[in-house]
């Protein structure tokens, strides 16, 4: 190596070393100035003059036919524009993600308590209200389908949709199912070889997103007869495309714009007001602004589906898995929503990082006069994991081994397949993971004589003093896949300029992709400049003008759009150095750009952009596909279903008045492997979001149903983790890169939020003894009088 | 009714309220500050707390009449008259605690008042402080990050002057 060349390295690694905000750094949210003055703007603050507000009227029974809707006295309010039922729709009546089997506004019957029935504009929001108020509708109410056994007994307790009205179900109330067997299966003779088996029945109730911004957009009515609207979602594209048909008008005709988005995690994957406040702009020729009040919030958006597995495990005396059994009965609600996506998942997912010689599964999920179910964060693995690990402490237990230990002598790693025959071809640390939350320090032991008692169960209520109070420690590990699986064409589109504005160089990025609070946007800023070796990045608002992002969710964005950004700008770094080669002849061939030139890799700067490019603009535009996946073989299960996996673990402590059921989680320590963390600030954020969320799950979050009907739609009645109840949650991060992946990378967001859960009723577990098989852990379950 | 208050130090006045508004609603929809963010509306989440008169309160629980000839101060009065960041709102972007944001504003106001009053809360100060103010993205570390980052600037700041 000659010492020019040593030279011409240091200089590029100085001018490299001035972009500290490129990939691996942490440079702060470009929102966030505005975020913390007030002057974001979300969805719900979106503000048109002349506007009109939008409100639904919803059903107040799960199941019932409609005998009529009369709007008359509603129409005669003053300052009311206009009132709409299904009548008014101009194109087709339904939507909806995989099955278009919702409708925009009930037709005829309603199938969820809170389906939309009619539609208001008006000029105040309580003038909408009392509209709302004034429609008069007469039910035939019917007994809602709710259990399980009335779902699978439709002769006796009736079909949620008709037999004939959707040729895509399954059969009576099935909306989708998933089967799978791996290795022998599990039959007697494969039972047989097992010394120990351990077999119980878990429930999962209804979790919620709570996101804090509610669902809310402007619709504008344009001059070209089409809609433009600005809204909080997660996908604009795929909006777009469930909402142009029932609008009647061609897709181009219908133009999104991403509001500023309130959280997201999943729950904004359906539509919800979007067609509502359309269809009002439509025909009142006026802006509409819809906001959901939380009740509503609570109607208008699918939840995790509540579930009810039976798992069964068999393993040799030391502690070796033999074979795996389970059924999980996902309820998805009234309507499909992406129903079938989470079947594939748990049925693939269910068996968790392990590997099992012999494994039997059945997922399927039920039509049901419920709540709709669709995407949350974990998106089907969530359920299973809880069901699983619970059933590793439990064989733990029973062949007197530690559970960690049991869990890292099954644990797959790379090179391993899992229950489906796909190998997983980049790294799974699962045990190295699991060993790093038992290596890290524990939390100081409980000391009652100097304790604060705002720190014990029941914090400020000032319950106790500490007098039954247990400590227990919980592990767990869980496995999600990253993006769309099963064959999906999964892909985004970026476009990335360059140009030289203000004798600067600056490049811009725009694509489709939902900025929820993930961080996108900061990571879209560090790939441009990491590539482009440029300081000033700017990000194009997100809209429907370019091409679809997919969505954000899945744990995929990164992924997908961080990778369509990648080849965006490297497809735009060509083009300058070609520029350059074309204009000065240049025949090096280590040419990139940093510091804003281009630059030799062997002989140090050429040129700098601003005068390469001039007046000239580069601006191109680029999809990133990930490699193909195929479908699960409906009966066996067995297939390359999915892109990547992912692996969080997860050790909690928790403190447990056992008098008053109460549980305080003392600390939650997560580590997982991240591929590479492009952004260590963001990264962390989404390890400790999803892990609270997990919390929730675990000790507090559940809607509450009952004979179909919601009966906790508020925050004060669904519970989410305060500042309180959320615990330090120490973070150790794993950087195995996945050669598939761009830089590495691994999706981060939902990880946590699958492993987290079983750690924490682990611990109670530990400190009480009772079973726990029914999360939300409530405190009659802790002291025994339910 | 017509309404008239100061917000952020400026007269103010809405006409044509209605009763039943709420202060949260006259400040985003007719006042032109839409910071305060309206997620539950029920005083359970915080995200819409202003100070009224100095004290810190739910903006979607009082009523707008109750308003009349006071002091509102919102998230958009964090900043100073030049656009510079209050030091609250500086140390929630240095420590990472905003996410999608929507809780920001709440926690913002609630923060600068809790350091007003303790300038070196003690973490379970902080959480007890904080504790009517939902966040459904950060987990809180980073809030708590940004709290403590906060007060340590204060601190010093205080020492310096």
């Amino acid at each position: 190596m000659s010492t020019r060349t040593i030279q011409g390295q240091k200089n590029l690694q100085d001018i490299r070393q001035a972009s500290k905000d490129g990939i691996g750094g942490s440079p702060l949210r470009p929102d966030g100035t505005l975020k913390v003055k007030g002057e974001f703007a979300y969805s719900s603050d979106m503000w048109h003059e002349d506007m009109l507000w939008g409100m639904a009227l919803r059903s107040p029974h799960p199941r019932a036919n409609i005998l009529s809707v009369d709007i008359s006295e509603a129409l005669k309010l003053p300052g009311v524009y206009a009132v709409l039922t299904h009548d008014d729709i101009p194109g087709s009546k339904f939507y909806g993600l995989e099955i278009q089997d919702q409708p925009a506004l009930a037709i005829d019957k309603v199938r969820y308590h809170g389906e939309a029935i009619a539609i208001v504009a008006a000029d105040h929001p309580e003038t909408a209200r009392r509209a709302v108020k004034k429609i008069k509708v007469e039910y035939e109410v019917l007994t809602p389908i709710v259990t399980e056994e009335q779902c699978l007994d439709p002769e006796v307790h009736g079909y949620v949709h008709e037999p004939h009205e959707f040729k895509s179900h399954g059969y009576g109330n099935i909306c989708h199912s998933q089967k799978l067997v791996h290795g022998g299966g599990v039959t007697d003779e494969i039972r047989a070889l097992a010394d120990v088996i351990v077999k119980s029945d878990y429930e999962v109730g209804m979790q919620d997103q709570a996101f804090l911004g509610p669902e809310s957009g402007l619709a504008v009515p344009a001059e070209d007869g089409g809609i433009d609207l600005y809204v909080a979602t997660q996908w604009l594209h795929v909006d777009r495309q469930q909402m142009a048909p029932v609008l009647g008008l061609p897709e181009e005709k219908v133009r999104l714009t991403l509001a500023g988005v309130g959280g997201a995690f999943g729950g904004r994957e359906d539509l919800s007001m979007q067609i509502h406040a359309s269809l009002l702009a439509q025909r009142t020729g006026k802006p509409v602004k819809i906001v959901y009040a939380r009740d509503e919030s609570f109607f208008g958006h699918v939840h995790r589906h509540p579930a009810r597995m039976t798992y069964e495990h068999g393993a040799t005396r030391d502690g070796k898995l033999v074979f795996a059994d389970a059924r999980i009965v996902l309820d998805g609600g009234a309507y499909a929503s992406a129903s079938p996506a989470v079947v594939g998942n748990a049925a693939s997912l269910g068996h968790g990082p392990y590997n099992i010689p012999n494994v039997r599964m059945e997922a399927i999920a039920l039509y049901s006069n419920n709540p709709s179910c669709g995407a949350m964060r974990g998106f089907g693995a969530v359920q299973a994991a809880f069901a699983y690990e619970s059933q590793m402490d439990k064989l733990a237990a029973e062949l007197g081994m530690d559970p960690v230990e049991l869990r890292q002598l099954n644990a797959m790693s790379e090179g391993d397949s899992m229950p489906t025959g796909q190998v997983i071809d980049s790294p799974a640390p699962v045990a190295e993971l699991l060993q790093r939350v038992k290596d890290m320090p524990l939390p100081p032991p409980l000391d009652l004589e100097n304790i604060d008692v705002r720190t014990l169960p029941g914090a400020l209520s000032n319950t106790s003093h500490g007098e039954g109070i247990v400590r227990g420690i919980g592990y767990s590990v869980g496995i999600k896949n990253v993006g769309f699986s099963e064959g999906f064409d999964d892909y985004s589109t970026a476009r990335v300029r360059l140009e030289v504005i203000g004798g600067e160089p600056v490049a811009m990025v725009h694509t489709a992709m939902a900025e929820v609070g993930q961080g996108g946007v900061t990571v879209h800023a560090q790939i441009a400049r990491t590539e482009l070796g440029v300081e000033q990045v700017t990000i194009h608002p997100a809209n429907t003008e370019v091409g679809s992002a997919g969505s954000t969710s899945a744990s995929r964005q990164t992924y997908m759009t961080g990778g369509a950004v990648k080849l965006a700008a490297e497809a735009v770094k060509q083009a300058v150095i070609e520029k350059g080669r074309r204009r000065y002849g240049w025949t090096q061939t280590d040419l990139t750009l940093a510091g804003g030139k281009v630059v030799s890799e062997s002989q140090g700067a050429l040129i700098p952009l601003v005068d390469l490019l001039g007046d000239e603009a580069i601006d191109l535009t680029r999809e990133h596909h990930h490699r193909p996946t195929v479908p699960f073989d409906k009966e066996t299960g067995q297939g390359f279903g999915h892109v990547q996996y992912t692996f969080c673990a997860n050790r909690a402590v928790v403190d447990v008045d056992v008098e008053l059921g109460l549980v305080k989680v003392v600390e939650l320590t997560a580590a997982q492997d991240v591929g590479k963390a492009l952004n260590p600030l963001s990264v962390i954020g989404q390890i400790q979001g999803g892990c609270t969320q997990a919390l929730g799950l675990a000790v507090m979050e559940e809607i509450i149903v009952r004979d179909g009907k919601v009966r906790n739609a508020s925050f004060t009645d669904y519970l989410i983790p305060t500042i309180l109840d959320t615990p330090p949650i120490p973070v150790d991060i794993l950087e195995l890169p996945d050669p598939n992946a761009p830089y590495g990378l691994r999706g981060v967001g939902e990880a946590p939020t699958v492993s987290a859960t079983p750690c924490i009723v682990a611990a109670i577990r530990q400190a009480t003894g009772k079973a726990l098989n029914r999360i939300p852990v409530r405190p009659e379950h802790i002291t025994g009088t339910l | 009714m017509r309404v008239t208050f100061t917000a952020n130090g400026k007269p103010v006045e809405a006409d044509d309220v209605w009763e039943g508004e709420s202060l949260l609603y006259v400040l985003r929809e007719r006042v032109g500050l839409p910071g305060s963010k309206n997620a539950c509306e029920q005083g359970e989440c915080g995200s819409c707390t202003v100070y009224l008169d100095g004290t810190p309160v739910c903006s979607c629980l009082v009523a707008a009449g109750q308003v009349q000839g006071r002091e509102v101060r919102t998230v958009e009065g964090l900043t100073d008259e030049n656009g510079e960041l209050g030091l609250v709102q500086q140390a929630f972007i240095d420590a990472g605690a905003v996410q999608c944001g929507f809780c920001t504003p709440g926690l913002l106001v609630q923060t600068d008042a809790l350091l007003d009053n303790d300038a070196q809360p003690s973490d379970t100060d902080i959480r007890e402080a904080l504790s009517g103010n939902l966040c459904r993205c950060t987990g809180y570390e980073k809030i708590m990050d940004a709290v403590r980052l906060a007060s340590a600037r204060k601190c010093a700041k205080a020492a310096s002057e």
